[in-house]
């Protein structure tokens, strides 16, 4: 049976088309594969910039912020403390830019060919899964050297960590993709914006030096509960706070119905205006 | 009988003008959110009206149109890169799109890498390419280079590798949009005899091209957008090709006349020339190259004079002198016309496939030559402007060679013939 394709104005509608995505899966990876490849030619250091680049935030952020201005890291040293949140905000920073990017950056494509255009930001989060998981390596050695015992808990938090900060950084991602497609301020303003949101992500600080209405209020970014609660797993206590998780996990599953909505109620027109 | 496998009905797209559609800031969107909507529909247009064809399995349909007639939109609505603003489109089948050689390429990338990523975004799996991979690197021709960057490629290998990749799709029905134009004239026969064969394989094609050879040599039907409506289609490929040649390269100047008596001595008073084809008819649109053309020169002569001489001379398109041509420097001068008193009519012919595919300027001169060094132009070329203009188009051999215009500046056919080889 021939597959049979109808062009009209207003396609049939849903929120994701799995069939058609499944078809495209290989082009999925191949994306992902070009990312990977392109990112570490010509690079002296290759792989070990996913460990360069926390490694070194991590010792600044502890001389300036746990040494000098003594911000409380709990019953964590302050670097392993930092290290934590660095390496799950460098993922999720590094797919919300990624993902806004990845229509213009492949316009040519867009222009020429049709696939399902969601592809492209879903590959960005994989290719960032790859320095997600060489930087969480060295966080466990840094675990062994502080000799942490880490709470058992720490085999679903992680996991759970992982997918919250994918499906909020892609929600968002989208979205700004989307919206990038038209306005080109975007990628002037993205940055900037991004730059802002870690100083509302407990990454150099903890959510327990606020009053806890401030920090509910906090976990709406759902990078929140994920910092705190892999910190509380890898000091032992494993105690959840659910309240927090969530309202950090329905954030970013509302994220990722706006993403996924407006993009795609306009992607239909991205190849006429990019 | 099967349905067709593309089916298109009353398929319109409209694009609008002006700035606001490629670019626009964020800035301008919140402050216009006050402004009241624009009224008037003026700054948009329809790329495509209500368009309606079918087309059915094996066909290679050829789509020819003048610049903006809608020819790309139309293809690329078929590969769903942009929605139709009205009607539909029905495909039974897997479409592959080539609206461009190596889309995707990325500079960093050796070519082996490259021919995997072009491939993948042109819809082949791996194991398609993976089959595939020695064909489309002998096709190629630079298995050399294929493992240095692409950035270090000169651009004609990486149309070659472009190219060798997009050869080898093997969809149901392919889209082409004018990706022919490019590389050097024996990598684009190569392509097209490519195209050929997969034509021949029973597949569906939808061609774009300006290549009037190529359509008359690939397609077994035509159709012919002229803003953004079906303006002619059909079997008749010729056909179809040649009303179209005659829409666009209408106004061509075949006829030159000399108004006011511009130009007079006391010997030759020109009075026209003319361009004029096997059908007596003047020539003012594009003209096939398998008839004999006339250059027809109308005048009076006022004193009869050896020492008239007629000639033309032909410049191709980028002002590159052809030929001179003269009855007195083209023949003996037993040969040579001798002028009476009155009206006289003298005519030159441009045999049949001489000149190649192109834009021609013939320009007429009529001079009185005393002697070598003693010249009087009645009509000068070069420096009078008077000119007629010629375009070849199409007819250029009957070998299933020549799908493209030939290689250099002329196109004769020469004999061959085979000697006993003992």
């Amino acid at each position: 049976m021939r597959m049979e394709t109808v062009i009209r104005s207003k396609p049939v509608w849903q929120l994701l088309d799995f069939q058609e995505i499944w078809r495209y899966r290989e082009l999925f990876w191949v994306f992902a594969w070009r990312d990977i490849k392109v990112r570490y030619k010509q690079t002296a250091f290759g792989v070990l910039w996913a460990l360069l680049q926390p490694l070194f935030s991590m010792f600044v952020f502890t001389i300036f912020f746990g040494n000098i201005a003594k911000i409380p890291s709990g019953e964590l040293p302050y670097a392993l403390f930092v290290l934590i949140g660095l390496v799950f905000w460098t993922y999720f920073s590094g797919v919300l830019t990624n993902a806004s990017n990845s229509m213009i950056e492949n316009e040519n494509i867009i222009k020429k060919v049709y696939f399902p255009r969601i592809i492209l930001p879903a590959s960005k989060a994989v290719v960032g899964l790859i320095d997600f998981a060489v930087a969480f390596a060295m966080t466990t050695l840094v675990i062994l050297y502080f000799g942490q015992t880490v709470h058992p808990n720490i085999i679903w938090l992680l996991p759970l960590g992982i997918l919250v900060t994918f499906t909020g950084s892609m929600g968002l991602g989208l979205l700004i993709a989307a919206i990038n497609v038209k306005y080109r301020d975007v990628r002037y303003i993205l940055p900037f914006f991004i730059q802002m949101l870690v100083f509302i992500t407990p990454v150099i600080y903890p959510t327990n030096i606020m009053r806890p209405a401030f920090a509910r209020l906090m976990a709406v970014n759902p990078m929140t509960a994920v910092v705190e609660s892999v910190r509380v797993a890898v000091t032992g206590s494993g105690s959840v706070d659910w309240g927090i998780m969530i309202i950090s996990i329905v954030s970013s599953l509302v994220l990722l119905t706006v993403g996924l909505l407006y993009f795609r109620s306009t992607e239909r027109f991205f190849a006429d205006i990019i | 009988m099967n349905k067709p496998i593309i089916e298109i009905n009353g398929l319109s797209k409209k694009y609008r003008y002006g700035p606001s559609q490629p670019y626009y800031t964020l800035r301008d969107s919140l402050s216009n959110i006050f402004k009241p909507a624009p009224k008037n529909n003026n700054d948009s247009f329809w790329a495509l009206k209500d368009v309606s064809m079918t087309v059915r399995e094996g066909e290679v349909v050829g789509i020819i149109g003048p610049n903006g007639s809608g020819k790309s939109t139309l293809l690329k609505i078929l590969s769903r890169i942009t929605m139709p603003t009205r009607g539909e489109a029905i495909i039974r089948g897997r479409v592959g799109s080539l609206l461009e050689v190596g889309t995707g390429f990325h500079q960093e990338l050796t070519g082996r890498e490259n021919l995997y990523l072009n491939g993948s975004i042109l819809g082949m799996n791996r194991k398609e390419i993976n089959n595939k991979f020695d064909e489309i690197v002998d096709f190629s021709g630079i298995e050399k280079f294929l493992d240095t960057p692409v950035k270090r490629y000169s651009s004609g290998m990486l149309v070659r590798l472009g190219f060798a990749v997009a050869a080898h799709l093997d969809p149901e029905i392919l889209l082409i949009d004018e990706v022919l134009a490019v590389g050097d004239i024996e990598f684009q026969n190569k392509c097209l005899k490519k195209m050929d064969e997969v034509a021949k394989g029973g597949r569906t094609i939808l061609f774009v091209s300006h290549n009037m050879n190529s359509i008359e040599q690939l397609c077994t039907s035509a159709v012919c957008l002229v803003g953004g409506k079906v303006g002619a289609e059909g079997k008749d490929v010729n056909r179809v090709v040649a009303n179209y040649l005659k829409v666009t390269t209408k106004g061509l100047k075949g006829k030159w006349v000399n108004k006011n008596k511009k130009f007079d001595s006391k010997y030759f008073f020109p009075k026209s020339v003319s361009l004029i084809d096997m059908n007596d008819n003047v020539i003012s649109s594009s003209t096939r190259n398998d008839a004999d053309i006339r250059i027809v020169f109308k005048g009076h002569i006022k004193t009869p004079s050896k020492s008239v001489i007629v000639g033309y001379n032909i410049y191709q398109a980028r002002s590159n002198i052809l030929l001179y041509s003269s009855f007195s420097t083209d023949g003996k001068p037993e040969t040579w016309p001798i002028f009476k008193k009155g009206e006289c009519t003298l005519e030159a012919k441009i045999p049949r496939r001489f000149l190649n595919e192109d834009e021609y300027r013939i320009e007429p001169m009529i001079v009185y030559r005393r002697s070598l060094a003693d010249k009087l132009f009645i009509l000068k070329p070069g420096e009078i402007g008077v000119s007629l203009s010629l375009s070849i188009k199409g007819g250029l051999s009957d070998s299933p060679f020549w799908v493209q215009n030939r290689g250099g500046l002329i196109a004769p056919e020469l004999k061959w013939e085979l000697k006993d080889t003992v």
